[in-house]
């Protein structure tokens, strides 16, 4: 990206949900991933819905609609369930979506709730039998004693049609809420971290996983600390990281040990004794972790700030980026009501240059590590309109001086956040989930120079 | 794939013009292809409408192999490999295995040139595939076509071998390498040296863990392939590399093959190499890899040379199996507990007392009851080299420890136990001091444990004798009828079920029927239903006389109970007794005893459903010509003799005239 924060984006597609002037809880998106090619695109929501969307291809009469996504299929992935042995309900919302490396025509994507992680598999039908023996062409029985002679079916072409069927189900393997799922790139295991342990899986097997971090305390008041976020390493099949509570990342190479309760590297930033308070321990958890494509850095958000890591410097952060820094002092009027614990997402770009990450009032950001430059921008239909440009906006910290457009820390609105973001793996192309919109956004340099 | 289905029809068009020139039958080879394109279509039509099924997918790519015949033979066999390539790359796994296995299959039916113009294609094709899963399948196609053909052809296969080894994605080096011991076999001598070696050395240091960890598998093969003065430079380095691999996982699948690889490898590198790699092993610091090769600790030591086994044992693996036993981590204990046994036959009397016996001693006071479960389960190893009886003192501790678990899975085990160890500790020993844990487990308050323990009395009257039965396990058996609490009577029924038959006709008749028939007075329902299932389960080995004068009499009583239940279990017990009486005493027939048991059945009255198709096969099959007259007779008594029966009985009837 690099020149790209200030080449201002433009706004290529809309909010794919009808035109509601409400909004339902079962319509808040709650997750956003991009496949390996970036061919496509999916969304999860808090009623248990995946919508993948498509990338149309290039069309030489509509020079705008190259790249623009449309709706590929959309399907139910989980229904709200009942544990009736702990008497708790199981909501259907999606906490994550990871795709697997296309391995056919098909592709496959894992999706998890709470508890339950399934593999689905998307594909494509534009062929369908004709002329079967029992049965007429609307799929009525025939009546046997009019049936004289056998035929062999054949097969007719018919328009394309989109099947997504559910493979596997990887089930009753977490007592605690599912945070996170990544598939090893060794393609053949996957694992899923809750809130006290992590858990190895192979994609082929559903009844038995392998616990590989268990964080647990012998006694539940001994607590202190929960895991937040793991992802496996790009390249490297033995490593993973995961985040805690307590702002630190632990990397764990599986190689040493079946069980890698102890960690080969521990990430932590020294606290700075001067800036301690009531809230430093909530703000300090890590809400997100990602390595970056390189597999030499990891990016990692916290309520007010996203950090890089470099994998070999574990004393403290290569880079930090300062999201929202004016809300420091709104803290105990956040926690008052809950935003505090917010679990906003963060994403790398293509080239691992840029970071972006969400903010609240329909604002995100982006921060080029080159130039050191950043930029707020705004998901929302009255800024903008589809292919319209982008501006940057300002937020004037209290008693700061406001300048033309800038908007005062106390006019943002904490119900619109931005917790779900995703970058093309190559192009600069971004999908952000605001509420129950989803904006794509698209690089205009980039996409003119194609 | 529709197009590659045309051309597929060509080919079998075009195949078949050519068996024409050839003198063959034309009408009878135009059916043939008309019938094997219509068999080729069916085929193509069940793909596709329910591709999305993998079970009925996993079928059809079994099936499809076994279909040589149905497309015409072997001539047209090749017809198959269309449907099976294209299932050969589905994500399912098990689907494309199974399809692989049927390609292998018929690639046998295929004559060498069609295995070069059809087969070999096919490979090719899946091997330069896009997708991995074809690529994957191709790996094991390899070594089934390579002996049958060409050189030039065979130059192909291994580069294409070649390429697939380094391939982008792990899944298909993993497939590769899985299948690398297999394609070393079907290659000459040479390319086994100059091919696979260098395959094998790059697979073994991937990237990946989980395919390094198969190499060690091929290492197996290809060590057995090569000349022993070759095994040093070209094996060892390799193999040295992975028993100290970074990743647990790889030294992990060293140690579960380490058997394997001892017998491949020999006597000598054994000595100077493998010997000191599985100390390492048993010292590894993952317990998964130790426990793996706390496992193969037996089975080394026996395949050691025998000049110096002993000597190897004493010195350099004994001292490792010691650590062992104190190991912090239970499944090492309990993986060395189930082997360690084993060692005395290997070592001999002097040893195992000296050295071994201790380390058993230990095992059995350990604290996890695996450990102990293990070592009392392999008891009979050592009682064959020291006697049982060195080891009795701690054993009885041992035992009564794990009798008394707080687990009942763990008394489950032990329970499971004990009539191997009453074998080996013999009557009196048992008699002494684990005769009362048997019968304390009688009134265990988990049904599981009950169950088993009447099933070990069974066992133990099976080992003893009857008699050792009515003097020791009898009378207590019979004196819990008069327990208070009703588990523990139906308990005492539980246990004469499974005495009776072991016990013989006196025991049962005398001792056991009188406190039966007594107990069908009870005031539980559920001691009374179980009352009707003992008097059937034990009818067999009463006596006929007993049957019809206390039996009988009872069962009629109950089967007016005024419980359901009770009612239910009264009625099938005289069904159920008809029943066997007459799957019994039929095969073997004799007059007398038929129409004894056709009296019998008469006697009953018009309450009791008699079991029609036994009757009918019982007349069916017995020789009844002289004796029609008296069955008549008997049968116009039976008011529920249904026209069934007696319309087989007339047919029978005329069969004999």
């Amino acid at each position: 990206m690099g020149e790209d924060t200030d080449a201002a984006p433009t706004l290529n597609h809309h909010g794919f949900l009808p035109d509601h002037n409400y909004v339902t809880d079962a319509d808040i998106i709650s997750t956003v991933e991009f496949n390996h090619t970036g061919e496509l695109l999916a969304t999860g929501d808090k009623g248990g819905r995946v919508v993948i969307f498509q990338r149309e291809p290039e069309s030489k009469t509509e020079p705008f609609s190259q790249g623009e996504y449309n709706v590929y299929s959309t399907f139910q992935s989980h229904e709200p369930e009942f544990d009736y042995l702990k008497s708790l309900e199981i909501e259907e919302k999606i906490n994550k979506i990871r795709w697997l490396p296309q391995q056919n025509a098909a592709h496959f994507l894992l999706s998890t709730n709470d508890k339950t992680i399934k593999l689905w598999k998307v594909s494509e039908r534009d062929k369908r039998p004709e002329g079967y023996n029992l049965k007429d062409e609307e799929g009525r029985i025939k009546d046997i004693s009019t049936v004289t002679s056998l035929q062999v079916p054949v097969l007719k072409p018919m328009d394309l049609m989109v099947e997504v069927t559910p493979r596997r189900v990887f089930a009753n393997a977490h007592t605690y809420h599912i945070n996170s799922i990544s598939v090893n790139s060794d393609y053949e295991t996957y694992m899923s971290a809750d809130d006290l342990r992590i858990n190895l899986w192979n994609l082929d097997i559903t009844d038995r996983s392998f616990n590989i971090v268990d964080i647990k305390p012998a006694n539940m008041e001994d607590l202190t600390e929960v895991i937040t976020a793991a992802e496996f390493h790009p390249h490297h099949c033995n490593l993973f990281v995961y985040s805690s509570s307590k702002g630190t990342l632990r990397l764990c190479d599986m190689r040493e040990a079946a069980l890698c309760d102890k960690h080969s590297k521990l990430f932590e930033e020294p606290e700075d004794p001067s800036a301690r308070s009531f809230f430093s321990e909530i703000i300090s958890s890590v809400s997100d972790v990602k390595f970056s494509h390189s597999g030499r850095y990891l990016l990692t958000r916290d309520y007010l700030t996203a950090k890089v890591w470099d994998l070999n410097m574990e004393s403290k952060p290569l880079e930090t980026y300062q999201v929202h820094d004016y809300l420091r002092s709104k803290l105990c009027s956040l926690y008052e009501n809950d935003c505090i614990f917010d679990k906003f997402e963060c994403a790398w770009n293509g080239a691992d240059s840029v970071i972006m990450t969400g903010a609240y009032n329909n604002f995100f950001r982006m921060f080029d590590r080159n130039t050191k430059r950043d930029v707020t921008l705004e998901a929302s239909r009255e800024s903008s309109k589809p292919r319209a440009v982008l501006k940057p906006r300002r937020v004037c910290a209290a008693g700061g001086k406001r300048r033309k457009d800038d908007i005062s820390v106390d006019s943002l609105d904490f119900t619109k956040k931005i917790l779900h973001t995703a970058w093309h793996p190559t192009e600069n192309i971004i999908a952000i989930a605001a509420t129950n919109n989803l904006y794509i956004f698209q690089d205009k340099l980039n996409s003119e120079m194609h | 794939s529709s197009q590659q289905h045309q051309e597929a029809v060509h080919h079998c068009a075009s195949s078949r013009c050519g068996e024409d020139s050839h003198g063959k039958l034309y009408k009878n080879d135009t059916e043939t292809q008309l019938y094997s394109l219509k068999m080729y279509s069916i085929i193509h039509i069940f793909y596709n409408t329910i591709y999305d099924e993998d079970e009925v997918l996993l079928a059809l790519a079994e099936q499809l192999g076994n279909f040589t015949m149905l497309v015409g033979g072997p001539e047209y066999v090749h017809c198959l490999l269309p449907p099976l390539e294209s299932l050969a790359t589905v994500e399912e796994t098990v689907v494309r295995d199974k399809a692989v296995e049927s390609l292998r299959k018929i690639s046998q039916e295929h004559s060498p040139v069609d295995l070069e113009v059809h087969f070999e294609p096919l490979v090719k094709r899946l091997a330069s595939g896009d997708w991995f899963t074809s690529r994957t399948s191709a790996c094991g196609l390899f070594s089934v076509c390579y002996p049958r053909v060409s050189s030039t052809v065979k130059a192909e296969i291994r580069q294409h071998f070649r390429t697939l080894c380094s391939d982008d994605t792990p899944m298909v080096r993993r497939a590769a390498a899985s299948k690398l011991g297999e394609f070393a076999k079907v290659l000459e001598p040479e390319y086994v040296k100059s091919d696979i070696i260098s395959l094998f050395t790059a697979l073994a240091s991937d990237e990946q863990d989980s395919v390094r960890l198969l190499a060690v598998e091929a290492c197996v093969s290809i060590a057995t392939l090569l000349p022993q003065e070759d095994l040093e430079t070209l094996v060892m380095p390799t193999l040295r590399q992975a028993a100290e691999d970074k990743s647990w996982r790889v030294r992990y699948m060293v140690a579960d093959k380490f058997s394997e690889l001892q017998k491949a490898v020999g006597s000598e590198i054994t000595k100077n190499d493998l010997v000191p790699a599985f100390q390492n092993l048993l010292k590894d610091c993952e317990a998964e890899v130790r426990a793996a090769a706390a496992n193969k600790v037996k089975e080394f030591c026996e395949n050691l040379p025998e000049d110096n086994r002993e000597q190897i044992i004493m010195t350099h693996i004994l001292p490792c199996v010691k650590e062992l036993v104190s190991d912090t981590n239970q499944h090492v204990k309990s993986a060395l507990a189930s082997v360690i046994m084993g060692l005395s036959t290997i070592l001999g009397k002097d040893n195992t007392i000296e050295h071994l016996l201790p380390l058993f001693l230990a095992q059995l006071k350990d604290e996890c009851p695996e450990v102990r479960l293990n070592i009392i389960s392999n008891l009979d190893c050592v009682n064959e080299v020291i006697g049982i009886r060195q080891l009795s003192q701690s054993l009885l501790p041992a035992i009564v420890e794990l009798a008394e678990d707080a687990k009942w899975r763990v008394r489950l085990a032990i329970i499971e136990y004990m009539p191997l160890l009453a074998g080996q500790l013999g009557v009196e020993f048992f008699d002494e001091k684990l005769n009362t844990l048997c019968m304390a487990w009688l009134i265990d308050h988990v049904y599981a444990i009950r169950e088993a323990a009447t099933c070990n009395l069974m066992k133990l009257v099976e080992k003893f004798g009857a008699e050792w039965a009515q003097n020791t396990i009898v009378p207590k058996v019979l004196g819990m009828a008069n327990d208070p609490n009703y588990l523990h009577r139906m308990t005492t029924l539980f246990c004469i079920n499974a005495l009776s038959e072991a016990c013989g006709q006196e025991i049962t008749t005398k001792q056991m029927l009188p406190v039966v028939l007594k107990m069908s007075n009870d005031q539980v329902a559920n001691v009374r239903f179980n009352v009707a299932k003992s008097l059937q389960k034990i009818g067999p080995v009463l006596d006929s006389n007993a049957l019809q004068t206390e039996v009988k009499p009872v069962l009629e009583k109950l089967a007016t109970d005024s419980d359901m239940d009770v009612k239910y279990f009264a009625q099938e017990a005289i069904s159920g007794m008809f029943d066997f009486l007459l799957s019994t005493k039929l095969l073997n027939f004799n007059s007398l005893n038929f129409i004894f048991l056709l009296f019998f059945l008469c006697s009953f009255g018009p309450s009791i459903t008699i079991p029609n198709q036994r009757l009918q096969d019982g007349i069916c099959h017995g020789t009844l010509s002289n004796q029609t007259l008296k069955v008549i007779a008997c049968l116009s008594q039976l008011h529920t003799f249904t026209s069934s029966a007696a319309s087989s009985f007339v047919l029978c009837g005329k069969n004999t005239k």
